[in-house]
């Protein structure tokens, strides 16, 4: 049976669309970086394990390394550089300046996967969504507290050891969207 | 030319948001491998699946008729390299196979997807031999090693020790074990090389970009100014990116051979054995004392492993020849050479895993003696260095201890273990002290006077997340005595010359040397009347006069550790529940960053003391939890509250002050909340890491 | 990763028959495994049909009080719904324990049913593995198994299943619904994975084709006071060594009703029969719950490194048991 190995899709990028003629095999996250010069969105593990290559797809945080881009044609992705500052006086998002004020970040490779997950996190916390650290997992308020705000960052790995700044930076960002 | 104001307000000291940073949380910062280039092709490892023998034959046909593949360098057709001092960079230059996961080929392709494929399609045979990679204390092949890293002495000894433990009032004897840990910065190794204009041009994620532009000059045979390497932004490397790995030698090697840009990357399952790691220890500790706590003995004897590529002996037992006055003292150690990948520098080589065992030997002898494990360390503070006699340049120990256990609120504390319980956790709590040497090597920077009346700084010094290029422009302006804004540092460049890598907590204080001799030998031309002509005035300082005239003391930074810890004895699961951190560190430049690298320091050794450990497969030889999936490191989950400040340490042997910073926050982290799960549960664990199972058996 | 087509299913039917269309096809889902999988060689389908977009996302309560769960809803989705958080808790919890926020937004029901041991003999294609090439040896049998099975395993493979959702389901009775070729059919969660054995490739009773639809919780009023418990080597993030799920109901002061299922132990999520029959009409306490415990793991065969598995479990069960007996409603 013929099969096509590659295909032309269309990859809406923090609010552009791009058309592109893609290997099967190329994942989300390749395309970005290696395709549409989208460097933000850092390859740490390749496999789901660490987190660093985290951007919101239909506005959910997903790691991007896992999703093949073809899979992806037409569903709306943003990017660490959709998030904002990312053009000279652009403004920071809330939770970009709260990371940058409690230097929630050292090396910076993990970076834009922590905010993309933490811009996720607070959507997600406003939506009612329970933890695995949620005593009461059918409450209806879940406070967001510090061991909600760890449990849900988890999912980015951080090898410098900012966690402690990390949740600093999401709470102050957490009061301030509140 | 205009004139300095009388008082310029002082940059060093303040606490600074990176000048990256911005950069950084937008996504603007760009790594190694972020780096457009016309026509780049990129290349896959072809890694061995033996731990030791010949490759007998490389089929490539198949891979060389996938679409998109321009070569396969393998040791039949790859260029020939000169050794640079470093057996690890020869690579695909001969049949051998040294260790599970050295290269066998390169697979060149224009996509990685093509790349990968074709890596897969490559059939190599292989003439196996037996391999030998299981490490243990009592290997046969163990021996001494003439020196330890990186040119230490392998063996101290003062006094009489075996007599000295004969006599003793109270004698700790137990040995401890530490497994093989991996660097893991979250940034994989990656290197784009291309030719452009008779030069080597090399973007590079390491720790040094001087040290590689050598390395790969002496490689390749080139003039070292034909090699160009720049490594702007890197995503840690706690030693793994210290010097030259595979990666960029392969790099380079395809991009000669094809004449065009190549790319490679290494996999996150290949920094496993490409990269280094820390060593598994075998220690044993040995501590007499008298009745009231004082020591009489301390001997520590440490064991590792070596590849038989590269001998590299971590400096395990050096830990104890600057913290006790013990009245006599030996430290050992032994190496044994196996068919595994190289051990190198992890974070603190030498004092992470040595300080565990002699730290958690301190805690056995202050239960056995009945003594505040925080006293027990103050009723031994030498006045000299122990090993050495030299003298302190500045000891605070004994203040970081006193303000440690104010804020934790040790005092009061009852030493009896598994007493305390909140629900189904078990409490307790626990300190170890902490050392790092402090040192400073040779470096270059030159310092410029713009003709905007800006002042950019070069110094080929690397920012891996410790925030150098923040703190060194703080010291810049302080010595060129004019604001921040004005400086602009440039760093991570080769061209820039030679420099210290950033590694050994030697960063801040070297290049920091080296640019306060720059911009002081500028101000100076500039303060006498000289003018900035349109191209700039420029001063270089090369510190290796001055760094060789330095006074021989003995100069360290210090610190006091402190845990909190709960352990459930029916599931195994230890969870930190704070910890306090007080360090003398010299001067500190920037108490954003340093509170940073320290508390990422103590996150590191949580991780250390709780979930970090390579399998290693004895049948296959190779690490069986290659990803980070199987080798844990603490997640965000995993790390409570961390208090960190310092305490007054003024040392003014060097031009900064400062005593670094990278690496002292992980020594002693894992021996307190070792000691703290003994007070909680009564059983001593002397193997790291804590897991649940050997709780579950304690 | 070889070269592979890519169709994306627009329907159930349309779904069966891309994939019947192409002997070496699988299905795509969320492909969080599938696609890790790939990258390591492991699968190598020549055709992806992509069902993730098919109209199967939808949990809807039943008029028994059970809930359907499609098998295109999220991880994220189901552990997010209203019904699912307060009528079926120890599925709620189970979903949350696994893998991460960025992971579970994207993994499906269904394929979270299916996900792939995490042996990593398994994972690695240069080393043998019976489960991946049959006949071709365990090397975890004497090599790296401190998280491999200590129930239901056989000499030909050690491996455990990796589902926290799976335990959380089988403990109360769930049912796959699945569309093979030849029509719907409906497959108790308990039955769905087959025994080991001798053939540790073939996981499922699934015929070739068959596409899950769905999961069926049936209503039962238990089902509220159900719990989950993992543990794991770090505080998330990280895959079981043990888990549990459980729920328990007891009428003055005798055990009436129990479920107990148990993760991280065999090939499959694991029901705890052995320890229900011990736990039905005894009175409640401490040492019915250590007799019921004992009486599941007497089967259990431990390793030289996973050995810890058996007191994890046993005191897991025990812990569980007393925690529901004294809760509040029961």
């Amino acid at each position: 049976m013929e099969r096509a190995t590659a295909a032309t899709i269309t990859l809406t990028v923090n609010g552009v669309a791009h058309s592109l003629d893609i290997d099967h095999r190329t994942t989300l996250l390749d395309a970005l970086r290696e395709r549409l010069d989208l460097t933000g969105t850092k390859k740490g593990c390749d496999h789901g394990q660490c987190g660093a290559c985290t951007v919101l797809v239909e506005g959910r945080r997903a790691d991007s390394c896992l999703l093949l881009a073809v899979a992806v044609a037409g569903k709306a992705v943003t990017t660490i550089e959709g998030i904002g500052g990312a053009a000279a006086g652009e403004a920071l998002h809330p939770v970009q300046q709260a990371f940058l004020d409690h230097d929630g970040y050292q090396c910076g490779y993990c970076t834009p996967g922590q905010i993309c997950s933490a811009v996720a996190v607070l959507d997600e916390h406003a939506a009612g969504w329970p933890s695995a650290v949620t005593g009461d997992v059918g409450a209806e308020e879940i406070v967001l507290d510090e061991p909600e705000i760890r449990e849900r960052m988890s999912g980015n790995l951080c090898r410098c050891g900012a966690y402690v700044s990390i949740v600093a930076a999401v709470a102050d960002a957490a009061g301030a969207q509140s | 030319m205009t004139t300095m104001p009388a008082s310029v307000p002082t940059a060093v000291g303040e606490a600074l948001t990176r000048i990256e940073g911005r950069l950084k949380v937008t996504g603007q910062a760009r790594y190694a491998a972020e780096f457009p280039a016309p026509g780049l092709a990129y290349g896959w490892i072809v890694p061995a699946r033996i731990a030791r023998g010949r490759v007998r034959a490389i089929d490539i046909d198949a891979a060389l008729a996938l679409p998109g593949v321009l070569a396969v360098l393998h040791h039949g057709n790859a260029p020939r390299l000169t050794d640079a001092g470093d057996a690890t960079l020869l690579v695909l230059q001969d049949d051998a196979v040294p260790h599970w996961g050295w290269p066998v080929a390169l697979v060149v392709a224009t996509t990685s997807e093509q790349a990968r494929a074709a890596a897969e399609r490559i059939h190599v045979t292989y003439d196996e031999e037996p391999h030998d990679v299981v490490f243990s204390a009592e290997h046969a092949g163990t021996y001494i090693p003439d020196h330890v890293n990186p040119a230490q002495e392998t063996s101290t000894v003062l006094g009489d020790v075996d007599a000295a433990l004969a006599a003793a009032d109270v004698v700790v004897d137990a040995t401890y074990s530490t497994p093989n840990e991996h660097n893991s910065p979250m940034e994989p190794h990656s290197a784009t090389a291309r030719w452009a204009d008779g030069r080597l041009e090399v973007i590079d994620s390491n720790q040094g970009a001087f040290a590689v532009r050598q390395s790969l000059a002496t490689l390749f045979s080139l003039d070292p100014s034909a090699v160009h390497v720049r490594s702007e932004h890197v995503g840690g490397g706690f030693g793994a990116k210290g010097t030259a790995r595979p990666h960029v030698v392969l790099a380079a090697m395809a991009a000669t051979v094809l004449q065009r840009p190549v790319r490679v990357t290494l996999t996150r399952q290949q920094m496993f054995s490409l990269v280094g790691y820390r060593t598994p220890t075998v220690q044993r500790v040995r501590v007499g004392a008298d009745a009231s706590g004082r020591l009489t003995a301390l001997d520590h004897l440490a064991y590792s492993q070596t590849s038989r590529v590269l001998e590299f002996t971590e400096q395990t037992a050096i830990y104890a020849r600057v913290m006790y006055a013990a009245g006599a003292l030996r430290t050992d150690h032994r190496v044994v050479a196996l068919d595994v990948p190289t051990p190198r520098w992890m974070r603190a080589p030498g004092e992470a895993p040595g300080s565990f065992a002699v730290e958690s030997a301190l805690d056995e002898l202050a239960e056995q003696c009945g003594i505040d494990p925080v006293e027990l360390r103050a009723r031994n503070e030498p006045d000299v260095e122990p090993a050495t006699g030299r003298p302190f340049s500045s000891r605070n120990l004994r203040t970081c201890f006193t303000e440690g256990a104010r804020r934790f609120g040790w005092a009061g504390r009852d030493a009896r273990p598994g007493v305390r319980r909140d629900g189904r956790w078990l409490l307790g709590t626990g300190t170890a002290a902490a050392t790092y040497p402090a040192r400073v090597t040779p470096s270059t920077a030159t310092a410029t006077a713009e003709a905007d009346g800006l002042f950019t700084i070069r110094i080929t010094a690397s920012d891996i997340g410790t925030g150098a290029r923040t703190a060194l422009t703080q010291i810049a302006a302080d010595a060129l005595r004019v604001p921040l804004e004005r400086v602009r540092v440039l760093i991570g460049d080769s061209d820039f010359g030679q420099a210290q890598l950033a590694g050994g907590s030697l960063g801040t204080g070297s290049w920091g040397f080296a640019i306060t001799e720059a911009c002081r030998a500028l101000r100076t031309e500039l303060d006498g009347g000289a003018t900035v002509p349109p191209d700039g005035l420029t001063a270089r300082a090369d510190t290796a006069e001055r760094v060789q005239a330095l006074p021989a003391l003995s100069r360290h930074s210090y610190g006091a550790q402190f845990a909190e810890v709960a352990v459930d004895l029916s599931s195994g699961e230890v969870r930190v529940r704070r910890m306090v951190g007080i360090f003398a560190v010299g001067r500190v430049v920037n108490p954003l960053t340093a509170r940073s690298q320290l508390v990422g320091g103590m996150t590191m050794g949580l991780s250390m003391a709780l979930h970090e450990e390579a399998i290693l497969d004895p049948v296959f030889g190779d690490v069986v939890n290659h990803d980070l999936a199987g080798y844990h490191v603490a997640t965000n989950a995993d790390v409570p509250p961390i208090e960190v400040d310092w305490v007054d340490d003024a040392d003014d042997v060097i031009p900064t002050g400062t005593k670094g910073l990278g690496e002292i926050g992980i020594v002693g982290a894992a021996a307190a909340i070792a000691n703290a799960v003994w007070h909680a549960t009564g059983a001593r664990h002397r193997d790291l890491p804590i897991r649940p199972d050997r709780v579950l058996f304690s | 990763m070889r070269e592979f087509g890519y169709d994306r299913a627009t329907d159930v039917a349309g779904a069966i028959a891309l994939l019947g269309a192409d002997p070496h096809a699988h299905y795509l889902g969320g492909g969080t495994n599938l696609v890790d999988l790939m990258k390591l060689g492991v699968e190598a389908p020549t055709r992806l049909v992509d069902v993730s977009r098919l109209p199967l996302a939808g949990i809807e309560v039943l008029p028994d009080g059970g809930l359907r769960i499609g098998s295109t809803a999220s991880n994220s989705d189901i552990a997010a719904h209203p019904d699912v958080r307060r009528r079926f808790p120890a599925v709620a919890q189970a979903v949350l324990a696994g893998a991460s926020g960025q992971l579970r937004n994207v993994a499906t029901a269904g394929g979270n049913l299916l996900q792939r041991t995490r042996c990593p003999y398994f994972t690695d294609v240069t080393k043998p593995c019976n489960k991946r090439v049959p006949g071709t040896g365990c090397p975890a049998r004497d090599g790296e198994h401190h998280n491999h099975a200590i129930l239901g395993a056989s000499v030909q493979c050690i491996a455990t299943h990796p589902s926290d959702f799976a335990v959380g389901l089988v403990a109360l009775d769930a049912r796959v619904t699945v569309q093979e070729s030849d029509g719907p059919r409906e497959i108790p969660l308990e039955e769905f994975y087959r025994p080991v054995g001798s053939t540790p490739e073939r996981e499922t009773v699934l015929g070739p084709g068959a596409l899950i639809t769905g999961i069926v919780l049936p209503g039962l009023p238990i089902a509220a006071r159900s719990r989950y418990r993992k543990v794991r080597e770090r505080a998330s993030y990280a895959f079981a060594i043990g888990s549990i799920a459980a729920a328990l109901h007891v009428t003055d002061g005798t055990v009436t009703e129990v479920r107990i299922a148990l993760g991280a132990v065999a090939s499959r999520p694991w029901r705890a029969r052995a320890a229900e029959r011990v736990l039905l009409g005894a009175p409640v306490g401490a040492d019915a719950f250590a007799d019921a415990a004992d009486a599941e793991l007497a089967a259990a065969q431990p390793l030289r490194d996973n050995a810890y598995k058996v007191p994890l479990m046993r005191n897991l069960i025990v812990t569980m048991l007393s925690e529901l007996a004294e809760a509040p409603g029961r």
